[in-house]
């Protein structure tokens, strides 16, 4: 009972601190907002209107054909049409275009002999750029009435070529649900490591261990406040990518709130951690960006798990941000429920078991 | 149980190579005011946070209302309360939140909580500023809020680390009274500090230097232990007759004060007068014994080293 009250007295406390504090309470509803526009719209992995050149030595209509048929993949916009395939090399040099299209003299030969039909110059420097040009090497033309059908041999269709071409392949689908454990990992671990930092820099945890407050109910009273603030800004995140990006929702209520509840959990947890680490708020800020990093770049939020080399791998495997970009994609985007994604859930349970059991241990009640 | 209220014997703390505190033995009977005078650096918070157990001694035994600590730390906590020499409370809570905040914390029922908060109120003046921000406050109304907040719970010692240190005096005399008040009442204050003035309001002292006890008792028994041995000197070119004085075999240290020089005699001096007038061989000085002070006990106490 006692036990209740100092934990109520402590969350409300810390709730009374965050409302009065308007920039910290501000950055609860304006990290997510901002973030969330800026990844939603910037980050696209799906490259588009590549300015390119075209070099057409043939003065065959075939040419303008393919031209044609390379633009409407909107991967592509052609800024410009040059007469030697040193012009454009010089256009790519200098940065005007991305890639030349050069169709040879013997456009109509090569057609006819199934040989490729064009030599594509591209500025290898963005790999990105470069494997969606890539990609159009081997994508399927149709010449029309203007030539035999069976006048060429088709390449054999090639699936990437086809995701690439879907128009309605869109980034924000995959970075939204991403981009909730990243905001995630970054406020729930620095809203709570440097909460307790505080106190101590402050002089007010030397009067708090004084008295008979336990270091479990300090600790659980802190971080209380903090679920509420991690469910606002998952729910910004998930809504506003409904609202503006058109990212569909297609599991349960209730398993996206066990998944998230987890990932809060633990992810407050590993803040506890570092503020019974870092001895002052910028310790805890250095120590939660060190977190950070590697939840951006190896949870799978920017590059396929699958991609990354084994010992990477490991190290992933090891953030909680990874476990929950896999729960929070295949209940927003497949329609999992919790129950068939419960390795990654029970890996969070666990991992906030221990985190909480080391920082309560760690938290002793004393000025050693 | 016995009638002290806080017992240690031999306490010692050491920070790595740091000595903190050595080697002290400390009595502190109950329903007294007891006052640990001693410079910065001379271990008195170090001493403090090991007797409320929020530090653990390299060695020695610690027993406080009979309670062995650091062992029994937790059963302690709400029979003490601690008034830390930094301010510690919220800054961004306001008055009443503050206390509202740490009577639950200590598990006070909201009504009596209630009830608790408005009486304390009152008695430290602070019912006009109950819902002004805790960091908009005066450093004597921040004071008063610590003092009323330490003894929300009522309890049976208070350990007060340099409570007047960011006071202006009259706010001082204001704060004393209500010790005085809390110590009539039976509470066991404990409390540290540099001014010589609060110093001798306490039922008993101990003076600490560089972590030891050097001297201890009432002020009054600690001021006659230098009867005879305390010299002003009226005249002239006061100056040059304290760099004479300093020079003497007998002398502990002087100051001067205004018109006069104060002299500290070595323990063991006998006619201090006839002593300094035949050494100093200047007959247009006026030099008398005078009453000793608390400061001359600190620096007979401190400073050369040598002590009693």
């Amino acid at each position: 009972m006692n036990s209740m009250r100092r934990i109520g007295a402590i969350t409300t406390k810390e709730l009374k601190q965050l409302s009065r504090d308007r920039v910290t309470f501000g950055m609860v509803v304006m990290i997510p907002l901002i973030q969330l526009l800026l990844f939603g719209f910037a980050i696209n992995s799906v490259v588009r209107d590549i300015p390119i050149a075209v070099v057409d030595l043939s003065g065959n209509v075939a040419a303008r054909i393919i031209t044609e048929q390379v633009r409407v993949t909107q991967v592509v916009t052609i800024t410009a049409f040059y007469d030697t395939p040193a012009e454009a090399e010089a256009a790519i040099v200098a940065g005007k275009v991305r890639a030349a299209l050069v169709f040879p003299e013997n456009l109509m030969q090569r057609v006819t002999s199934g040989q490729p039909v064009g030599q594509w110059l591209v500025d290898g420097s963005d790999t990105m750029v470069g494997s969606a040009l890539l990609a159009l090497r081997s994508m399927p033309l149709l010449l029309g009435a203007g030539a035999p059908q069976d006048a060429y041999r088709m390449p054999d269709p090639s699936f990437e070529v086809a995701l690439f071409f879907n128009p309605e392949r869109r980034s924000a689908v995959n970075i939204v649900p991403g981009l909730a454990a990243i905001i995630l990992t970054m406020t729930m671990i620095m809203f709570t490591s440097i909460a307790l930092v505080r106190e101590r820099e402050q002089g007010n945890l030397e009067l708090l261990i004084t008295t008979p407050v336990h270091s479990l109910e300090l600790m659980v009273g802190k971080l209380i406040p903090y679920i509420f603030v991690g469910i606002i800004q998952v729910t910004i995140i998930l809504g506003l990518g409904r609202l503006i990006f058109q990212v569909p929702f297609q599991g349960d209520f209730a398993s996206l709130a066990i998944v998230t509840l987890a990932f809060i959990a633990a992810s407050l947890t590993l803040g506890l951690l570092i503020s019974t680490i870092a001895k002052t708020q910028m310790q805890a800020m250095q120590m939660t960006f060190f977190i950070l990093i590697p939840s951006i770049l190896l949870s799978g939020f920017m590059f396929p798990y699958e991609a990354m080399p084994v010992p990477a791998q490991y190290i992933s495997e090891a953030l909680p941000a990874t476990h929950f970009i896999r729960l929070i994609r295949g209940v927003v985007l497949r329609g999992a429920n919790a129950a068939q994604l419960l390795p990654d859930i029970l890996w969070l349970l666990a991992f906030t078991t221990i985190m909480l059991a080391i920082a309560t241990k760690r938290f002793r009640k004393s000025l050693d | 149980m016995t009638e002290s209220a806080i017992q240690a014997r031999q306490l010692t703390r050491h920070f790595g190579d740091v000595v903190a505190v050595d080697g002290v033995d400390l009595e502190i009977p109950r329903g007294q005011i007891y006052g640990f005078l001693g410079p910065n650096g001379s271990g008195k918070t170090t001493i403090i946070r090991m007797l409320c157990g929020l530090l653990t001694p390299t060695a020695g035994d610690i027993s406080v209302l009979g309670l062995k600590i650091p062992t029994q730390a937790e059963a302690l906590r709400l029979k003490i309360g601690y008034m830390t020499q930094k301010f510690s409370l919220y800054d961004d809570l306001t008055v009443a939140e503050n206390m509202q905040f740490m009577g639950r914390i200590y598990g006070l029922r909201r009504s009596d909580a209630r009830e608790r908060i408005e009486q304390l109120l009152d008695r430290y003046a602070l019912a006009a500023m109950r819902d002004r921000l805790a960091g908009a406050m005066s450093g004597g109304q921040r004071q008063r809020m610590a003092l009323a907040i330490a003894t929300l719970h009522s309890p049976t010692v208070l350990f007060l680390d340099e409570p007047t240190s960011a006071v202006d005096p009259e706010n001082r005399r204001d704060f004393w009274e209500k010790l005085f008040d809390l110590s009539d009442g039976g509470t066991t204050i404990l409390v540290s500090t540099h001014y010589m003035d609060e110093a001798e309001r306490c039922h008993q002292l101990a003076i600490l230097e560089t972590g030891q006890l050097r001297n201890h008792g009432t002020p009054i028994e600690l001021m006659g232990q230098l009867d005879g041995r305390v010299v002003e000197i009226t005249g002239s070119s006061l100056r040059q007759v304290k760099e004479q004085a300093l020079q003497l075999p007998q002398v502990q240290s002087t100051a001067q004060q205004g018109l006069q020089l104060r002299v500290l005699l070595r323990r063991g001096s006998t006619d201090a007068v006839g002593y300094l007038r035949e050494q100093l061989g200047n007959t247009e000085l006026s030099i008398e014994l005078t009453k000793p002070s608390l400061e001359d006990v600190f620096v007979a106490s401190t400073g050369s080293g040598d002590g009693r």
